[in-house]
């Protein structure tokens, strides 16, 4: 496929996405409208490479949805045999375009209706990526992992929930806001997180699972400005994006932060990560939430000018914040890094102590047992790191660094 | 409006037991000011009064009774209310409201409705 088909594809694909959301309240079910878009799609990605784009794509799409979603509920209704008030069909047949301060408050009730704490967290993902990003089960099932037709059966599952349980496609109350907030920015989160650092092998797939988590990212900040959530996921979403080039050279080998070329980074994302950053702390006054701390660890990072002149101390205090408000063994982890960097390998080494281990922990422990110079102990930490799914770039990195300290073992 | 069974799941108690009583009025209490959203509702006797019943290989065959519960749990289906709501926020907001919800777990299953 062309790269100018990718771009049409890509369009037709978040325009269809915005399309759904009003849908969804007008035709008042979830697998009609996601039907009748995926027809309008399927349209136009068959007829616009023929007959070039329409001079407004974002009509079109909509007109042919809501025909299509027409068509379906005649289906529906001759085949159900009964009748039903025309009432969703008349709105469907107006030729206007909804206001985009409609279309906005549609888009954020499908978001929460996604993200619904009600949903299991896999439905949430896979449902969001279904519907907020327009990816097809296919698609999905390549990113999370999984096989199309288990994606399909996960899909139609929290469909049938959603309309069973009467879960609501509504914008939550103030009272419920914080926590149904926490739900939506730990599916975005969780979402970026599963592109940034893929589990095993090589996973070959045509979707920038990253792209898709930021730009979920910027319209939940975008459809709520004043909270302080979401802003400080997409600051960190955008402080990580900002140095992910630099994460594997050419040849697909992993390239530690010391070494990275820091002139490559992206300076317009850090900085606005920055901003978004100090706006979202500024709503919460002084009470850091779990993603201000990790954008704040970030933000540290992206500023400094060399790995020498990284504030490790703060950094160090970052991480106790964030392990009083956040505990995980992951953060843990990560703290002993920043200790060892802040005040040595032995200190480091100390704080590996008190984690549960893991792979990454052997890994850890590994550099920092050959940074004391006990390389026979390395070798054996790496040995046990390299247990276990790893990413193909990871596993040639450690071992590489477990042959480099198996020679200067031997010496 | 939908309806939703809300079935409690509490430790396997005896509700005639004097050490229950105040526990009891806390369930009054909820059935009380909720009255409006239950249509029904039922307490059960512990699970050690409970009868498993099987019909051995089709209908008409020998019927098996057996000294119940079910499975063996350490929380136990104590009661159920079935609930009339708005929509799943709505029943969840009066299922918080019933002692079991923190005295073990209230599960809301959707009633299918024929019509």
């Amino acid at each position: 496929m062309t790269e100018a088909y990718d771009r049409l594809a890509e369009t037709v694909r978040v325009e269809g996405a915005r399309v759904l959301a009003t849908l969804v309240r007008t035709v008042g079910s979830l697998p009609v409208a996601e039907d009748a878009v995926q027809e309008a799609v399927l349209a136009a990605l068959r007829d616009w490479p023929r007959t070039g784009v329409p001079a407004q794509p974002r009509a079109w799409l909509t007109v042919t949805a809501r025909r299509k979603a027409i068509d379906i509920l005649r289906r529906e209704r001759a085949r159900a045999d009964k009748e039903r008030d025309g009432g969703d069909l008349m709105e469907l047949s107006t030729p206007d375009l909804p206001p985009e301060s409609t279309v906005r408050d549609d888009q954020l009730r499908l978001i929460f209706t996604c993200c619904h704490p009600a949903l299991s967290p896999d439905a949430r993902v896979a449902l969001a990526l279904r519907t907020l990003c327009g990816l097809s089960p296919a698609q999905i099932a390549a990113v999370l992992l999984t096989t199309e037709p288990a994606m399909a059966k996960r899909l139609t599952r929290t469909r049938q929930k959603i309309a069973a349980a009467r879960i609501p496609y509504r914008v939550p109350s103030e009272a419920d806001l914080p926590g149904r907030l926490a739900a939506v920015c730990g599916v975005i989160h969780g979402l970026y997180t599963s592109g940034h650092a893929p589990l095993g092998g090589e996973v070959a797939v045509d979707i920038d699972v990253c792209a898709e988590a930021v730009r979920l990212g910027r319209l939940l900040h975008d459809l709520l400005p004043d909270e302080a959530m979401p802003a400080a996921v997409l600051a960190l979403m955008l402080l990580t994006e900002a140095r992910r080039p630099t994460r594997i050279d050419d040849t697909g080998d992993v390239v530690l932060l010391a070494d990275q070329d820091r002139s490559r980074w992206d300076a317009a994302r850090i900085a606005e990560g920055c901003a978004l950053l100090d706006a979202s702390l500024r709503c919460t006054r002084g009470v850091a939430d779990p993603y201000q701390l990790q954008a704040a660890i970030a933000a540290e990072h992206a500023r400094a000018a060399s790995y020498a002149e990284t504030d490790w101390a703060q950094i160090v205090r970052l991480y106790d914040l964030l392990l009083t408000v956040a505990p995980s063994p992951a953060a843990a982890l990560s703290r002993a890094v920043a200790v060892a960097e802040a005040t040595g390998a032995a200190a480091g080494l100390a704080a590996l102590e008190a984690i549960p281990s893991s792979a990454r922990w052997h890994a850890v422990r590994g550099e920092l047992l050959a940074r004391e110079g006990r390389y026979a102990e390395a070798v054996e930490a790496a040995t046990r790191s390299l247990t276990g799914e790893l990413t193909s770039p990871e596993r040639l990195y450690r071992e590489r660094r477990r042959a480099s300290w198996a020679t200067m073992a031997a010496r | 409006m939908a309806q939703y069974l809300a079935l409690t799941y509490t430790a396997d108690v005896d509700w005639f037991a004097p050490e229950q009583a105040e526990g009891l009025a806390e369930y009054r209490q909820f059935a009380r000011e909720d009255a409006d959203s239950i249509l029904a509702s039922a307490v059960l006797h512990p699970t050690s009064t409970a009868t498993i019943v099987r019909v051995a290989g089709a209908r008409g065959g020998d019927v098996v009774t057996a000294d119940g519960p079910y499975a063996e749990t350490k929380e136990a289906l104590t009661g159920y209310y079935l609930l009339e709501a708005d929509d799943l926020d709505a029943a969840v907001a009066v299922a918080a409201r019933i002692p079991a919800a923190w005295n073990g777990a209230v599960e809301l299953r959707p009633v299918i409705r024929w019509n």
